[in-house]
């Protein structure tokens, strides 16, 4: 029993992040609305941030700033500092994240300027629609 | 389709969740990721920099070419909208709304083309104007100046405390979307208009590559920093630490400039009218 607890406790931050990852990519796949769609990628890239950051944190370290005072004398132990390259690497991510979201909502407002609707399969049925008058047209 | 989504996701977690019985426990010092390059980080964060926060002197001094490259990448982000959404067309207007400020009479005027936007007595307005309520107004005055120094202080103090910046930039950007949201597109196009907005964002984006060209003039490597001691009057390591700040506030231009620029394009898609 206790040897379970121990399983489920030094691995439940990898559950919570593979149940984001799989409610992300549900979002990104079965959603017909594109707004959801951009939701879902949303979802995604916050799992994996929170991935990163729980793979660099320590027990009992503290955050990755050191005292400016005593440089000289003081000799610093890694193990009292959380890993601080996962941090770097998911401030750059996020910065993506923010990117990939505007370019995302442009191309939504674009599309919905186009087509009048969100929902994927009123458009693609509008595409295919589309089409076949072009094609009518060309055997003519 | 949704049946089969739900069975593709079950499976593929399934096997991630599978997997991480493999993975090291939840804070494990000895852990992969925690024992090789980041303990060099660590240790040498402060000898190499002078800069307290490991963060800020790894993001910009040892992966400063990475940074560079994620701030261009905000650049392009900010184009890419530009380039969607911006409505380049000017449509021949039939007529336009003045609003008479004190009595609030709206005046519909044909062919206006030779009025002035604004007046001291009459304001232009679109169709889709309404009143602004006084409580959002006040608060949001009230609350976007410390919303600012708090930005420029989080950038200032990048090297110190958490903060930098992105950080610091998004900060910026966000207390001016909340006036412009307060307000509306217009009153805020008077403040930063489109053309401040992209100017900012690439003078930080120069600045940021113009520190890398300044250290090859000097004689070094493209954003190694150290030799710029000879114009800051510094030592190497303390001249790492000073070109850091300036990479920063290029960052904080850059970010700030694009989120405004980003808000401007997607709320009023392109057209520059009143938006929300």
């Amino acid at each position: 029993m206790d040897n379970y607890l121990f399983f489920i406790v030094s691995k439940f931050n990898y559950w919570g992040v593979m149940i984001l990852i799989m409610i992300g990519i549900y979002a990104i796949i079965s959603k017909q609305n594109l707004i959801k769609k951009i939701i879902g990628m949303n979802i995604f890239q916050t799992a994996i941030i929170l991935f990163y950051i729980s793979i660099g944190s320590k027990k009992n370290a503290s955050i990755p700033i050191l005292h400016h005072l005593n440089e000289h004398t003081q000799k610093i132990n890694p193990d009292d500092f959380v890993n601080p390259l996962p941090h770097v690497l998911m401030l750059t991510a996020i910065v993506v994240s923010v990117a990939t979201l505007g370019v995302a909502l442009s191309l939504a407002i674009k599309i919905y300027q186009q087509f009048g609707t969100l929902e994927e399969n009123i458009i693609n049925n509008k595409i295919a629609a589309d089409n076949n008058r072009q094609s009518v047209i060309d055997r003519l | 389709m949704k049946i089969i989504g739900i069975i593709t996701i079950l499976l593929s977690g399934s096997i991630m969740i599978y997997s991480t019985l493999d993975f090291p426990e939840w804070g494990d010092p000895l852990s992969p990721a925690n024992t090789h390059l980041s303990v060099y980080y660590i240790e040498n964060s402060m000898p190499d920099t002078s800069v307290p926060n490991i963060v800020t002197a790894i993001l910009a001094d040892y992966r400063s070419y990475d940074t560079m490259f994620e701030t261009t990448v905000i650049f392009a982000a900010g184009l890419a909208c530009f380039l969607l959404l911006r409505n380049f067309r000017k449509k021949k207007k039939e007529y336009s709304l003045y609003r008479h400020i004190p009595t609030g009479v709206t005046l519909k005027i044909k062919n206006s083309a030779d009025l002035a936007d604004d007046t001291k007595l009459f304001q232009r307005i679109d169709s889709t104007w309404v009143p602004f309520d006084l409580v959002t107004r006040t608060a949001s005055g009230l609350i976007v100046p410390f919303i600012q120094i708090f930005a420029l202080y989080v950038i200032a103090h990048g090297h110190h405390s958490p903060g930098g910046g992105f950080q610091g930039g998004v900060i910026f950007g966000a207390a001016f979307i909340l006036f412009a949201i307060s307000y509306s597109l217009r009153e805020s196009l008077k403040i930063i208009s489109e053309k401040t907005a992209v100017i900012l964002s690439c003078v930080g984006v120069m600045i940021y590559a113009g520190t890398g060209l300044l250290c090859l003039l000097f004689g070094s490597n493209f954003l190694n920093y150290g030799s710029l001691a000879q114009i800051l009057f510094t030592d190497p390591v303390s001249a790492r630490s000073l070109a850091i700040l300036f990479v920063e506030i290029g960052v904080g231009l850059a970010v700030a400039g694009v989120m405004i620029w980003l808000y401007y394009n997607i709320s009023s898609s392109g057209k520059y009218n009143q938006g929300l």
